[in-house]
């Protein structure tokens, strides 16, 4: 029939997204480097295998992570997603089984209703119509939300949605024509013929009664088949991409490929597996509290992915890791930022053919100029120690858990030598966060061979930016510990003897100890030996940063209080004695930020010390009563 | 007929408090004067010797008591005022404890309170020992005791500037304006108490704004010796002798300065009050973003609240010395007066 | 003493006294400096940072000096100088301005950078 021929465009769209894929995934496969090959190979098979189609089910398809975050928000995404899903899977069985043969072209699954207008009069057909009326139903559900979140956001829990760029907006435009179009296009058929069921049936037979049903069916089919066409030749410059590069994604990440320190085909398949779902920048503190909108992660993303100049945005972010917990997809939004960070400026030369068409090979070349240099560090010959306290360059503004971790340990009878005492060198950690590794491992040396030689077992730190890069970037024989893992330790072997302040007190946990190094619970433990501990509104992985953060490099002073008195204002609802914190920068952030009370875990547990004075009293009491005994 | 003398309430005892009120009085108003603390005074009755001259504090002590004595004025301690409000037969008052009084006019001279030192932890007061406030300098002097903690004498005292002041990290961005002049003072007071003992000022800058206030700072280096660095203490911490030790940088001389401390005083600035701060906020008074009252006009109209019959007295406008605080408190009852009077 | 390189850049002779002469002096990186972190210019040199400062410890490393210079267009000691932070932030915890000392020490590099290649 010459009225088939409205088939093309959706044929075409269909066609070229599938080779677009194919091509797209070999070359990405293609670039991985040898190992992550063969991890990739062996990621198709066994348990990695199964993890990913299940991940694929419970997050492409059913929007876990999102319906976490906010039900109908996950509901209007789920609808859309498994919804079509559903309806694909279903229609072919649909074609297949109840069409003219078996093992037919796509088409004539999407296009069912045209080529069969008078099916599902009676039995197994009828039931199959409600069915599939219902998924449309259910898809239109999610389509209607979509279209009040644009304008309403908060509505989905949502504070902001994703901007869009042109080619975002004309997929979206496509997307959402879709299934109103084939809403309309079976419905006017069915009209037509007075089949269809509950909802294209009824609505038809409404059309029908006062318009040409029969004339008009064709527009509409024409339309449906259009935009599924633009909507498939937009996906790979739009965000819709994401939806078959997740599925590449998720089969890679559980492979156990992860992002490294620079760019490379995972890094590229990361940015095109973004799906542009705004969920990072609904829970960025730097969006909501501070009013800062265009440098949240979709954004990051979106600029790497086009290729666009973002060394302000890249900058521009506390490094607090909220998005990453909380992103759909599971792209490693910290490490990449770092790797943009470690980008120097682009190198003037002219870029090879391989280097031009991949946007990460293009990223890549850059000259990496040295910045730093502590060619004027001496080397240092420490005494021996057990046990090594490095305060950090922040703990020594914070004079107070200094004090607090002397008493300490002083009272558990540890045998500490405190190695930064007179300054010392900074670990090195902020140097990593701005992107400079190689100056940082000068840094590192420096303390390291300090450590090395003074042949400590332990090394404790009060600061958990400290803690986090002598955990993962020194190379120590010693144990490193987070203060209040010590004081844990300490308590739990008993060398420390506590008392029970009645305090009420809510604990914040540092984005670095916390969601940067896995330290939740040790904290809580000691802070409940020696007080009530109430909970917060937002506590362990998605505790709020303070705002201090070393990790953003050009935030003005302004902004981080503004950020910081809106965690505080959070963390204090419910009117505690005291907050305490685990990091020195906190702490003076806090102190800046809001009224109460303001300790370190440290400062609060030599509080609950016995007092030495009562010690001595209650010797020179025993003594007296001796006396008093022996003269009685 | 005799009429009923009009009755103005002042808010606050100290010295804007005792002078208006005093004044008041000896025009024949009646007077209610609220004061928070157990005695008028306010922080007055803390100072030993007043700058420029370093005049016993008790002279000007005695001479307040004399004007807040005048029979026409009733002092109410303990007691703070929480909320005015003006209706159209005058002002209403709320004190704490929940009485309430009306009075023609109100004068708010709730003052201010200093910067509380431990926010600034970097400078370990209550941390370490021999790390103490102006104000309690002010005590030893009044004790007439200037020793550490352990009881010995100081050989070398240092004096800390802007603590709690021009420092955007304890949200104080304002000048306390006083706090330079007391730091010559009292760098005077303790090499005359001391001979002995070394004095240095570590400042940002030298805000000898007043009378005689330049003259005292060349006197303080002509005739007592005290040494003058400019820099910013950044942090102390404590050596193993116990002994403090200060990190600034001598910018004067381009170089970082390493020294050792018996005793380090912070010259802790001037914040508004705290019961101040309720009072305005239940009331309506415009703040300002250093926090003090806004007034009517910065020029011509610095006693006005912009509320009928609601006037301001003395520091809770701004940080100033006792002579302008005084003249400020006169200013405010010719403004109260000329209020009464239309 | 300024090799014959440098002065050229700065336009002005080989031999040139100690004083600043400000009318000569190029002040292009101190203008790159405000117009990416304008916090800058609230700098009133107390000294601060350098005195809290962890580089400054074991090397004659001195942020309010560098920060005079920069803004009296005196680039030429600081070549070598900017590359000795070790970004640790300690100044930004100081500064009672609230300057983000760590922003202009990156920024400050990077404009000498620029510099050399002439870009700025």
């Amino acid at each position: 029939m010459n009225s088939d021929l409205f088939v093309i465009p959706f044929n075409l769209g269909l066609y070229f997204i599938l080779i677009y894929s194919v091509v797209r995934s070999v070359a990405w496969f293609r670039s991985l480097s040898r190992p992550d090959k063969l991890r990739l190979q062996r990621g198709f098979f066994g348990k990695p295998f199964m993890d990913s189609l299940r991940e694929i089910f419970m997050e492409s398809l059913l929007h876990r992570k999102i319906f976490r975050k906010n039900p109908v928000l996950g509901y209007m995404h789920m609808s859309l997603a498994f919804g079509w899903f559903l309806l694909i899977v279903f229609g072919t069985i649909e074609a297949d089984f109840f069409g003219e043969k078996h093992l037919n072209p796509p088409s004539h699954a999407i296009f069912f209703r045209w080529f069969n207008p008078e099916h599902g009069a009676e039995g197994l057909a009828r039931i199959y119509n409600v069915w599939m009326d219902f998924l449309l139903a259910f898809i239109l559900s999610g389509l209607l939300l979509a279209v009040i979140k644009r304008f309403t956001p908060r509505m989905m829990g949502m504070k902001k949605t994703t901007r869009h760029t042109w080619t975002d907006r004309l997929a979206l435009t496509s997307l959402w024509l879709i299934f109103p179009s084939r809403l309309l296009a079976e419905s006017f058929t069915c009209g037509a013929h007075g089949s269809g069921s509950f909802l294209t049936g009824n609505l038809g037979s409404a059309l029908a009664s006062f318009l040409p049903a029969a004339e008009i069916a064709p527009w509409f089919w024409w339309l449906y088949s259009l935009s599924l066409g633009t909507f498939f030749f937009m996906l790979p410059v739009s965000r819709y991409f994401h939806i078959p590069v997740e599925l590449f994604l998720i089969f890679m990440r559980n492979s156990g490929i992860t992002t490294g320190d620079k760019h490379s085909s995972y890094t590229e398949v990361q940015t095109h597996a973004c799906s542009s779902c705004g969920v990072c920048i609904s829970v960025c503190q730097m969006s909501y509290a501070a009013g800062i909108n265009d440098i949240q992660s979709a954004y990051f993303i979106k600029g790497l992915r086009n290729d666009r100049d973002i060394s302000a945005i890249t900058a521009n972010c506390l490094m607090c890791g909220r998005c990453e917990e909380v992103c759909p997809v599971g792209i490693e939004l910290g490490p990449m930022r770092l790797i943009e960070r470690r980008q120097g400026e682009r190198a003037d030369r002219r870029l090879s053919l391989p280097e031009r068409y991949s946007v990460m090979r293009k990223r890549s070349v850059t000259e990496k100029v040295p910045t730093q240099s502590y060619g004027y560090l001496v080397r240092e010959e420490p005494e021996k120690a057990e046990v090594l306290f490095f305060a950090g360059c922040m703990t020594h503004l914070t004079p107070s858990v200094i004090a607090a971790m002397k008493k300490i340990m002083e009272s558990a009878g540890v045998k500490y030598r405190f190695m930064d005492e007179k300054g010392g060198v900074c670990c090195g950690r902020p140097l990593m966060l701005a992107g400079r590794d190689r100056e940082a491992r000068e840094l590192i040396n420096h303390n390291s061979d300090i450590i090395w030689k003074s042949g400590a077992k332990i090394l404790v730190t009060s600061c958990p930016i400290c803690y986090k890069i002598f955990r993962e970037s020194y190379y120590l024989e010693a144990t490193v510990m987070h203060h209040s893992e010590f004081i844990n330790l300490l308590i739990e072997e008993g060398s420390l003897r506590l008392g029970y302040l009645h305090r009420k007190v809510v604990y914040h946990d540092p984005c670095e100890l916390g969601r940067g190094s896995g330290i939740y619970e040790e904290p809580r433990a000691v802070i409940s030996y020696v007080a009530e501990l109430l909970e917060a509104s937002q506590e362990r992985s998605m505790s709020l940063c303070c705002g201090g953060s070393l990790g953003n490099l050009t935030l003005a002073s302004g902004k981080k209080a503004m950020i910081a008195a809106d965690a505080a204002r959070l963390l204090t609802m419910s009117s505690p004695d005291e907050l305490i914190t685990a990091c020195p920068l906190c702490k003076k952030t806090f102190v800046q930020a809001t009224k109460t009370k303001v300790s370190d875990i440290a400062e609060l547990v030599a509080a609950a010390l016995p007092a030495p004075s009562t010690r001595v009293a209650r010797r020179r009491a025993a003594r007296a009563t001796v006396r008093a005994n022996d003269a009685g | 007929m005799k009429t009923v003398p009009k009755h103005v309430l002042v808010a606050g005892g100290g010295v804007a408090g005792m002078e208006a009120a005093g004044a008041l009085a000896e025009m024949g108003y009646r007077v209610t004067l609220v004061e928070k603390g157990d005695d008028p005074g306010g922080h007055l009755l803390q100072w030993h010797a007043l700058f420029p001259d370093r005049r016993p504090a008790d002279e000007v002590r005695s001479y307040l008591r004399k004007r807040a004595g005048h029979h026409n004025i009733n002092i109410i301690t303990r007691t703070t005022v929480e909320k005015v409000r003006h209706h159209p037969g005058g002002v209403r008052v709320i004190l704490s404890g929940g009485t309430e009084e009306e009075a023609d006019a109100v004068i708010v001279a709730t003052g201010f309170d200093l910067f509380d030192a431990h926010r600034k932890e970097e400078y370990g007061y209550g941390i370490y020992d021999n790390v103490i406030t102006s104000v309690d300098l002010e005590a030893m002097f009044n004790r007439g005791r200037l020793e550490k903690a352990d009881g010995t004498v100081p050989s070398r005292i240092g004096l800390i500037h802007c603590v709690g002041s021009r420092d955007e990290k304890v949200n104080n961005n304002h000048c306390s304006k006083v706090c330079c002049v007391t730091a010559v003072k009292q760098a005077i007071e303790v090499r005359q108490m001391l001979p002995s003992c070394e004095v240095f000022c570590f400042y940002m800058d030298m805000r000898m704004y007043g009378p005689y206030y330049e003259e005292l700072y060349r006197e303080s280096q002509e005739v007592h010796n005290v040494n003058f660095i400019r820099g910013k203490v950044s942090e102390a911490s404590v050596n193993i002798n116990n002994r403090l030790v200060i990190k600034v940088e001598d910018t004067l001389a381009g170089r970082p300065l390493k020294m050792e401390l018996d005793i380090m005083v912070l010259m802790v600035g001037m914040e508004m009050a705290e019961s101040g701060a309720k009072l305005a906020e239940a009331s309506g008074f415009r703040q300002g973003i250093n926090s003090f009252l806004e007034s009517g006009d910065h020029h011509y109209g610095n006693n006005l609240s912009g509320i009928k019959g609601v006037f301001y007295a003395g520091t809770c406008t701004a940080p100033m010395n006792i002579t302008d605080t005084i003249s400020h408190a006169r200013a405010a009852v010719a403004e109260t007066v000329r209020y009464l009077k239309a | 003493m300024m090799s014959a390189t440098g002065a050229n850049k700065f336009g002005f002779a080989i031999n040139r006294s100690r004083m600043i002469d400000y009318d000569s002096s190029d002040r292009k990186v101190r203008e790159y400096i405000t117009s990416r972190e304008p916090s800058f210019r609230l700098c009133f040199a107390c000294g601060g940072c350098t005195a809290t400062c962890t580089a400054g410890q074991h090397t004659s490393f001195n942020l309010r000096r560098m920060n005079t210079y920069i803004r009296r267009g005196e680039i030429e000691p600081l070549r070598e100088e900017v590359t000795r932070c070790m970004l640790c932030g300690k100044c930004l915890l100081v500064c009672p301005r609230g300057v983000n000392t760590r922003n202009v020490v990156a920024v400050a590099a990077e404009a000498i950078r620029k510099l050399e290649r002439n870009e700025l």
